[in-house]
């Protein structure tokens, strides 16, 4: 073979193997500190560029006190072209610190490394919370007791692709009903926005919505309903049920969705699950009397009692918590013991 | 640069472009589009060959006695356990006998509480009749409901499924589409601190 053939064949073979494996070799640093969310040099302090953020409608997570950040590269662009599915930029990384007593115990980590391939970590924190490990494929179990018997476990990569890792693979809490500036103030677990946290309002004006998006800053988005708690436990659902329960075809579901963007409309969709009855039965209901929401009867009403079930068959959502919920348990049953 | 080695770059950039147009074409892993009706009917087969060598009549198949002793009632192919046959309360595992398993081979009780095997055809209320490829996939992967939901439970072997690669589990998935759908509501698994109260229905 005549040497520039030769050269031609292995360069090719070069590029052919780079191309098979681009984005295939990449995964996460061993270390948080390694990820990005530190300021270079400062160890412990946030670097300013990440972005603090807060969904109004939190996802609980056996009441551990989250914090959030996000990382938007430079010069880069949300895709907004589906308003119900943000579409992130390549190298956005998202960062969600979960503390316990005081204690930080993991950061949860999501990058999105190419166009075709998100990353999901979590990091584990030393007990002197200087720095924190990327926690084993399989997780670890038992990392805090919650509760004689209960403990809260570090998720292993499967259970972080049962939630995010979907055809729509990315974060949950991160669109444009979380971040609206017009925040329910009776928002179960809500907590009020921080100075400098983000929201859509900054989004837009730092035009990082593409295409932009005034309407959200003109109109903030927010479940419409007659009455505030109807729109406090649609929010809940949304940010506890919703990025399962909806008609994307993840699962098999045929109830209202409960996804952020489809409920413009709250009080149609609180009627629809009131009138929903469930092929799940409620224990001790006979065939055919369990609904996901039954008006003034809390024990037909089977997502109240999936909420409360922390039994691995059935409990709702159907990981990630140990414990039962009981602020919510309640603003649902009372939600629910007002519906005639 | 000589004559030679311009046609030498313009050919590995022209090869190296082609590549990269070709792999853009290639679908991602475990999505390879509607396929065609030859292809399902060939996933078909080899479905009823994978299911059939398997075992998954084993568990899904509710047994029967006969002649020559215990063996699936084919009639009742991959329907579950029968919503009709409601167990009594399962004893407790002791010791190394840590498990029983019902007459038809379709409830299993151990550590884990009661399973009851799932029905399998696809009736959109009671089987897989809603299911999508995908879901039966990510099941298998994950060991969870749908890939999201409740843990699947023993004796469902789905760590050993697990190794099967995307297109043997279609096929399997097919093959389990194109059965008659069956009305066989299973009961919901129970709980080791229920397991003597059968009252949770699925």
């Amino acid at each position: 073979m005549a040497r520039p053939v030769r050269t031609a064949t292995a360069a090719l073979a070069i590029l052919w193997i780079a191309a098979l494996h681009a984005g295939s070799g990449i995964c996460a640093p061993a270390r948080l500190s390694e990820t990005g969310l530190y300021a270079e040099g400062r160890p412990g302090a946030i670097d300013p560029r990440n972005r603090l953020f807060s969904p109004q409608y939190p996802l609980w997570s056996d009441g551990a006190k989250k914090t959030r950040w996000v990382s938007l590269p430079a010069g880069s662009a949300i895709d907004t072209q589906s308003r119900g599915e943000w579409q992130m930029p390549v190298g956005t990384k998202f960062w969600k610190e979960f503390q316990f007593n005081g204690r930080k115990v993991e950061t949860r980590f999501l990058w999105r490394a190419t166009a075709d391939r998100w990353i999901f970590a979590t990091y584990v924190w030393n007990e002197e919370g200087t720095d924190a490990v990327l926690a084993p494929d399989a997780g670890v179990r038992g990392v805090v007791e919650l509760a004689p018997g209960r403990s809260h476990d570090i998720p292993g990569v499967a259970d972080c692709l049962a939630c995010h890792g979907d055809r729509r693979p990315g974060p949950l809490g991160f669109n444009a009903l979380q971040l609206s500036t017009d925040r329910d103030p009776n928002a179960i677990h809500g907590e009020p926005l921080a100075a400098g946290m983000t929201t859509v309002a900054t989004l837009d004006r730092e035009r990082l919505l593409s295409p932009a998006q005034p309407e959200l800053v003109a109109n903030p988005p927010r479940i419409k309903t007659a009455d505030p708690q109807t729109r406090a436990v649609l929010g809940y659902f949304a940010g506890n049920c919703g990025y399962c329960h909806n008609r994307g075809g993840d699962i098999a579901y045929d109830g209202p969705s409960l996804k952020h963007s489809d409920l413009g409309d709250g009080d149609a969709v609180a009627a629809a699950l009131l009138a929903k009855a469930t092929a799940w039965q409620v224990p001790g209901q006979a065939d055919g009397a369990s609904y996901m929401l039954k008006g003034g009867r809390p024990e037909a009403s089977a997502m109240l009692a999936r909420m409360k079930s922390r039994r691995p068959s059935s409990q709702m959502p159907p990981l990630g918590t140990a414990l039962r919920d009981e602020e919510a348990i309640a603003a649902i049953e009372a939600f629910i013991r007002s519906r005639r | 640069m000589t004559r030679t080695h311009k046609t030498t770059t313009v050919m590995v950039l022209a090869m190296a472009a082609f590549s990269g147009v070709l792999l853009r074409a290639m679908p991602p892993a475990g999505q390879d589009g509607a396929a065609t009706p030859e292809k399902q009917k060939a996933r078909v087969a080899r479905g009823a060959h994978l299911v059939k060598s398997m075992g998954c009549n084993d568990c899904h198949t509710p047994w029967t006695m006969g002649p020559n002793g215990p063996h699936p009632d084919m009639t009742r192919a991959l329907t579950g356990h029968p919503a009709d046959l409601v167990m009594p309360p399962a004893p407790a595992p002791h010791g190394l006998w840590m498990g029983h398993v019902a007459a038809t081979n379709t409830a299993w009780a151990g550590p884990w509480g009661v399973s009851f095997t799932a029905n399998l055809t696809p009736d959109k209320e009671t089987g897989l009749g809603n299911w999508t490829e995908e879901m039966f996939i990510a099941t298998m992967r994950t060991g969870r409901h749908q890939g999201k939901g409740r843990p699947v439970l023993p004796p469902m072997p789905v760590q050993m499924l697990n190794a099967l690669d995307d297109e043997a589990l279609k096929s399997v998935f097919a093959y389990l589409q194109s059965l008659a759908p069956v009305k066989n509501r299973v009961p919901a698994p129970i709980e080791p601190a229920d397991a003597s109260a059968n009252k949770e229905k699925n």
